[in-house]
């Protein structure tokens, strides 16, 4: 018996096993973040003074349109193969994967530039959580960067053999791409602005 | 991710017993590594329980093995007996029962009782195993750092957890790797249970088991992850030199400690009970699970309440989540605050109590079969029932004054977990043994091992509450020797260590008779127990892909003595008469 | 997974560049706000609440959440639910203490 509802969906739920999987993984990282904004929460409110203007506003404000620019190109390579336009969908999810790069390389400046400067995360609980969350937060990135590299490359010789399992799993893709951007929407006004 | 491969041709060795992704053969790989570090786990135990019967004398036989690091001539060293604390809590919780629970249990019987072909992720699957495998390799080599194994207790609290040896740094990341594999496995338990129950399964016609093991994926799945974030964080405490944890002005042995300070003890204890609680959930769960499969089964008849015990479960689960910090009553807490854990406490033992009520109930007017599995069932009732009812002093704030962190504590959640699940899980391996063999354990040393067990876990563990409501803490290397209010109650420790020992030799039955069954066990028919659930209407051993067509289910999971069947048990998959 | 049409796709299109603009818009809005130096309390609530609806739209329109199955839902309001435990009652155990 092969493992039914892998492309089709079921239809008492209409779901495929993927996307519930996906989505039940989400909600995990949920609690995951959830657990670091409430250590912020704890350790700024039983702190005696928090920092202000310590942090590049402006990097970051580019950094915040950089993600959210990558998540619209992700959603627009799986709208390409739901048009069925192949090349679209390498477009679309190369300029994902490059603007991983930028995101990253800004956070290389920002985080060398306070590095150099002493400002380290043992110097106070507000840049321990600061290089705590961005930092788990970067190795999110990451490693959606390479499940998407690898859906660009050889992962995406399964649009030729399986074209609809390929496409839900550039729909999966999708969403934690997603979910690292709205985990960043978050992050950058908590960190950066308040 | 992937439409599995139903038709495998010749599978090399390491593809087909090491690296397979069938959730049998997985199930069977967590069977047998949890049960080796319950084996280890409960080892440790036996070695403290020496140094709390007869303080500072030389541990026999294995006491110059242990080297002068550790028990120097033999004698245990305080710093050793604080690791043996630490390091049997978590090896017992976390390499121990919750991956036979829930990684064997949870693994080989689900998919056949839902009738599925695997789960729903098989490749995961095999990740979550090796992952866990990962987590439990680097717990055990803890133990030969410099300065040893974890020694903050299990619940590695803060500051002293901060800047104890590389040991704890060991501990985190081996957590990491265990609640890594945890998280794997529940995603796939859930959409396993959502996504691939046979034609007909409804809901409620799901076998408790299988209502028990989806809610404690649920548990697993969103309380883990403050855990995982609150190791994060220790970890960058001991080696980034941040003061999550530590707060201002700490100093250690006459120094201060230079770190920037600021942070909080609590927020480690906040982090972890949330998981922590959770977690005794995820440890009981399973073990109801079982022993309603097997009272079902050994009574004839249908489990009374099974609406009620599934509505229970579900509440259950919620409530855990929002009842953390009875463990951290004296922590300075406030009234408000407290009087809100104390009643989200209160409460939630309601659906424990209608749980076991309704397996209570369940035997009534039942053909009640003494089998091996059904002896533990049964003793599964009272044992959970002290562990419980014993608990509820804790649960208010003005009890638990006298005895928090005493032995009070230890006597209450060891009845829960060790005459409690453990026997739920005993009571599984005899029950689902023949699913497995196609033999049967023998009966007499299974009664061996069960009265033999019952007895030494009631010696070890009821004098605790004595000695406990004596006011003797835990987790003191000499069990109370020094202290003038220990004195009267300090006897009780040799009679439970010998408890334990006798406890020990007690399980040699089960051990062996589990390898000799394999082999020399009685053969049985197909559906031994005459059970009514999916998992017994599979060829034994089921095959690659468990049914031979998809199974289709007509009937509620109990259907014992029907009235006007021809048998006194009626199959899931049986068609209803025309 | 149901094959939707092309054209429902371009619809689906026009709906995320929409929605991406409307993102860049409130990130400057919200960045703005910043330079006001409000007092913390609505510093806070005006920061949250613009973070808020920019999480709504990435999840609603890019992650399709407005048009997902009951399960999924379920699944996320039980995990919200808890989220919302999570943050608020460390802070509430830290703030009701014994002085």
């Amino acid at each position: 018996m092969e493992i039914p509802y892998t492309i089709k969906a079921r239809p008492d739920t209409g779901l495929i096993n993927a996307k519930l999987g996906i989505w039940l993984f989400l909600a995990s990282e949920v609690m995951l973040f959830g657990a670091l904004f409430s250590s912020y929460i704890l350790l700024r409110v039983g702190a005696v003074e928090w920092p202000h203007h310590v942090l590049d506003v402006p990097l970051a404000t580019v950094n915040t349109a950089v993600l959210i620019t990558s998540s619209i190109t992700m959603v627009m390579s799986w709208a390409s193969l739901m048009m069925k336009d192949f090349k679209k969908y390498k477009i679309y999810m190369g300029a994902t994967i490059l603007l991983g790069f930028v995101f990253l390389t800004i956070k290389y400046f920002e985080y060398s530039h306070h590095i150099q400067i002493g400002e380290i995360p043992s110097k106070s609980t507000f840049f321990a959580i600061y290089f705590t969350m961005t930092g788990l937060h970067m190795l999110h990135v990451i490693g959606g960067m390479i499940v998407n590299s690898y859906f660009w490359g050889p992962g995406s010789k399964m649009w030729k053999t399986e074209p609809e399992r390929f496409t839900n799993r550039i729909e999966v893709a999708g969403l934690y791409w997603h979910f690292v951007d709205l985990v960043w929407i978050f992050l950058f006004p908590v960190l950066y602005l308040l | 991710m992937e439409g599995n491969h139903s038709h495998d041709h010749e599978l090399g060795f390491w593809r087909k017993y090491v690296f397979s992704q069938d959730h049998k053969v997985i199930g069977i790989q967590y069977g047998f590594t949890s049960l080796l570090f319950l084996l280890f786990g409960f080892t440790l135990m036996m070695v403290m329980r020496w140094q709390l019967a007869y303080p500072g004398q030389p541990i026999p036989i294995i006491g110059s093995w242990l080297g002068d690091d550790r028990a120097p001539q033999g004698i245990m060293l305080p710093e050793f007996y604080n690791q043996l604390g630490a390091m049997h809590g978590t090896i017992m919780v976390f390499l121990g029962i919750v991956p036979l629970a829930v990684g064997a249990f949870g693994n080989y019987v689900m998919p056949l009782q839902i009738g599925a072909p695997d789960m729903a992720f098989p490749k995961l699957n095999m990740m979550s195993y090796w992952v866990y495998f990962m987590g439990g390799v680097t717990m055990l080599t803890s133990f030969v750092m410099p300065g040893g194994a974890a020694n903050s207790g299990w619940t590695s609290y803060p500051p002293l957890s901060d800047i104890a040896t590389i040991g704890q740094t060991v501990w985190l990341i081996g957590m990491v790797f265990l609640i890594t594999s945890s998280l794997l496995g529940s995603v796939n338990f859930i959409v396993t249970i959502v996504q691939l129950r046979a034609k007909g399964l409804t809901f409620m016609r799901l076998p408790f088991f299988v209502w028990a093991q989806f809610v404690t994926s649920f548990l697993l799945l969103l309380a883990f992850p403050p855990l995982e974030a609150a190791g994060v964080l220790q970890l960058m405490d001991r080696l980034a030199g941040t003061s999550f944890f530590l707060p201002s002005g700490l100093v250690v042995t006459g120094q201060p400690l230079n770190v920037s300070g600021g942070g909080s003890p609590l927020l480690w204890q906040h982090l972890f009970w949330f998981l922590a609680h959770p977690e005794v959930y995820v440890l009981i769960l399973p073990a109801m699970g079982i022993v309603a499969e097997v009272i079902a089964n050994n009574t004839r008849k249908p489990l009374w309440g099974y609406k009620s015990m599934v509505y229970a479960a579900i509440f259950l689960g919620f409530m855990s989540f929002i009842v953390w910090a009875h463990h951290m009553f004296m922590t300075g807490m406030g009234t408000i605050i407290s009087t809100f854990f104390q009643t989200t406490t209160m409460i939630i033992s309601i659906p424990s109590i209608i749980i076991l009520t309704a397996l209570f109930i369940s035997l009534w007017g039942g053909s009640i079969r003494f089998t091996t599995p059904m002896l533990f069932a049964l003793a599964f009732l009272p044992m959970f029932g002290i562990g419980g009812l014993t608990g509820l002093p804790l649960g208010l704030s003005a009890t638990d004054i006298p005895l928090h962190d005493t032995y009070y504590v230890i006597g209450h959640f060891h009845y829960v977990v060790a005459p409690g699940t453990i026997f739920a899980l005993f009571a599984g391996i005899y029950y689902w043994f023949p699913k497995l063999t196609g033999r049967k354990m023998n009966e007499t040393l299974g009664r061996i091992h069960f009265f033999g067990s019952f007895v030494c876990m009631n010696a070890i563990f009821m004098p605790m509450f004595i000695v406990g409501l004596a006011g003797v803490s835990r987790r003191l290397w000499d069990g109370g020797a020094q202290y003038a209010h220990a004195q009267p109650v300090l006897h009780w420790n040799e009679f439970m260590s010998h408890g334990a020992w006798a406890l020990g030799v007690f399980q040699l039955f089960f051990i062996f008779n589990l390898f000799w069954s394999i082999r020399k066990g009685k053969k049985v028919e197909e559906n031994y127990w005459h059970a009514t659930t999916l998992e017994w209407a599979t060829p034994t051993p089921p095959p690659h892909g468990n049914f031979l067509t998809a199974p289709e289910v007509f009937r509620p999971p109990y259907e014992y003595s029907v009235p006007g069947a021809k048998r006194d048990f009626t199959p899931q998959n049986q068609r209803m008469e025309a | 997974m149901e094959l939707t049409h092309a054209e429902d796709i371009k619809k689906h299109v026009r709906v995320y560049i929409t929605v991406f603009v409307t993102l860049l818009a409130l990130t400057i809005i919200t960045v703005t706000i910043s330079y006001f130096n409000l007092s913390v309390v609505p510093a806070i609530i005006a920061a949250l609440i613009i973070a808020s609806v920019k999480g709504s739209l990435v999840a609603s329109y890019f992650m399709h959440l407005i048009s997902e199955k009951k399960i999924i839902y379920a699944a996320l309001s039980l995990t919200v639910v808890f989220f919302l435990v999570l943050i608020f009652v460390p802070l509430l155990a830290m703030s009701d203490r014994i002085h």
